[in-house]
């Protein structure tokens, strides 16, 4: 699948904020469909202001950002670090809610939601206010209503950075089976070396103020990824290898 | 944590006790019954002039609760007007501001020459009183939306519409419902002190104008009969107002969902 056609294309991203921070300069990236992209840096190094561009929500101040598929609704998926529920709503109504704002109703759209919440593995909990959940099953909440319009592009912004180790090793896992099924391209923040390097096919390593890529590393290891894959030798080396980009970039 | 029963218990116990330190107080210090009534004297007034009392009272319940209709009506609506617009937020603003801080007894003579329905004269004086709290609330939730929300919203293509209604709106209802208690309070007082102000309504008089009337009569125990009944009322608007929040919000709002979690 590496031959396609790039889904997305940057090509020297820059944003400088009003008050003058210069956040991403001279960003280029491409990213071919079905790949899982980390995105890995320290805080500060505009890893979400980047995936905020990619989503269309702030614009570049400088550079393009081609998308292959259209900004149509729906085509983008996107998951904050904060669930972001609206509390007041059910489990199945926060899913809903791209079909709601689309206008969209029915038999069919209400199956969609109940699937994705199941595939989260939420089954039981559909009717359930998102204070009744924890905050590992809110998250999932979040993931279903990114999944529920079968976005080509899923866009993740340290998605479980606030979550406890056991339940973020948990929805590592949940999140390459998912998708390991429906292979939606995926552009993943992270802070964390050892989940880039678990999670992705790709990593690619930014450095802070203004934010660029210093080094874009493929990550060769078994598909599909499982527990015992933390353990590997060559998980360790490429870890190790992540690592020390990552030390270069903040040196820098 | 304390028993459900004694938060009903306690606060009675001690209403009781004061009671009772009154009734002996009063009888021990032969206090003419013109210059402090003890509360036997009150609840035999009570009884004896509560019909003629609950037809007054009806008639300030009635400006008051029509003054809180509209308070939430019209003070949702001008909330409304602030958040979709910042220029029209930042001028109108202060003249809400100055509504709320000129006191209310300054300009209800004004109010009653313009105004020529008494009803409508006192149900302006009461609303002028009780609308601020809803709009200054209702324009804070409205503008509280969860920022990570509102670019979801956008990513999907919502329209304004659908952002005011689905996400600002819902936001703003637990604002929205604590302005309304606060104006139910007020609303009562607003309606008692118009009435103050315009004396006899005619055929129709409430609550306030027995007031002033048991004043000069000296008839004290009676003034104190419909004093209780006025902080009966307040408090029972308050209960219900409560009792109304809580249904609305008990399934997501903290302030609603703290006791019924396990």
């Amino acid at each position: 699948m590496a031959s396609d056609e790039p889904i997305l294309e940057l090509r020297g991203v820059a944003k400088r904020f009003a008050a003058g921070l210069d956040a991403l300069a001279g960003i280029d990236l491409d990213v071919r469909p079905g790949e899982f992209l980390s995105l890995l840096g320290p805080s500060g190094c505009g890893k979400s202001t980047l995936l905020r561009i990619v989503a269309g929500l702030t614009a570049p101040s400088a550079g393009e950002c081609r998308l292959a598929t259209d900004r149509a609704p729906g085509r983008i998926g996107f998951v904050f670090q904060d669930p972001t529920l609206m509390p007041w709503s059910t489990v199945t109504a926060n899913v809903l809610l791209p079909f709601r704002i689309a206008r969209q109703r029915g038999v069919e759209i209400r199956r969609k939601a109940l699937d994705a919440i199941r595939a989260v593995g939420l089954a039981g909990f559909e009717d359930a206010y998102p204070h009744q959940l924890s905050g590992g099953m809110r998250m999932r909440v979040s993931i279903a209503r990114a999944l529920v319009t079968d976005p080509e592009l899923l866009l993740l912004d340290e998605p479980f950075a606030a979550l406890d180790e056991i339940t973020r090793l948990q929805l590592n896992d949940d999140l390459l089976s998912l998708w390991g099924r429906h292979r939606p391209t995926i552009l993943f923040v992270t802070h964390s070396v050892f989940e880039s390097v678990y999670l992705s096919t790709r990593v690619a390593v930014m450095s802070a103020r203004p934010g660029r890529i210093v080094a874009d590393l493929a990550v060769d290891l078994e598909q599909p990824r499982e527990r015992s894959t933390r353990m590997s030798p060559a998980y360790g080396a490429m870890c190790e290898r992540v690592s020390a980009a990552l030390a270069t970039a903040m040196a820098a | 944590m304390t028993q459900p029963w004694l938060r009903v218990a306690a606060p009675l116990a001690v209403g009781a006790a004061f009671l009772a330190l009154w009734e002996a107080a009063v009888w021990l210090s032969g206090v003419p019954v013109y210059i402090l009534p003890a509360p036997s004297d009150i609840a035999q007034s009570l009884w004896v002039d509560g019909p003629s009392l609950l037809g007054s009272l009806l008639v300030t319940l009635r400006i008051t609760l029509a003054a809180l209709a509209a308070a939430a009506i019209i003070g949702g609506l001008i909330a409304l007007g602030f958040s979709l617009s910042r220029l029209v937020e930042i001028s109108f603003f202060p003249y809400a501001v100055i509504l709320q801080v000129t006191p209310i007894v300054a300009i209800a003579p004004l109010i009653i020459i313009w105004v020529h329905t008494a009803f409508l004269a006192l149900l302006t004086c009461a609303w002028i009183v009780a609308f601020f709290p809803i709009v200054s609330n209702t324009t804070v939730g409205l503008n509280s939306a969860d920022r990570n929300l509102l670019a979801l919203f956008r990513l999907y293509g919502a329209s304004p519409g659908q952002v005011l209604w689905h996400l600002r709106v819902p936001t703003a209802l637990p604002y929205f419902l604590a302005g309304l208690r606060i104006s139910g309070g007020l609303a009562l007082i607003g309606a008692v002190v118009a009435e103050f102000v315009a004396g006899t309504g005619g055929a129709e008089t409430g609550l306030a104008y027995r007031i002033l009337e048991a004043g000069y009569r000296l008839a004290i125990p009676r003034l104190f009969a419909a004093l209780f009944l006025l902080s009966a009322t307040g408090i029972v608007i308050y209960l219900v107002l409560d009792f109304i929040s809580r249904r609305l919000l008990r399934h997501w709002h903290e302030s609603a969902t703290a006791e019924d979690e396990e």
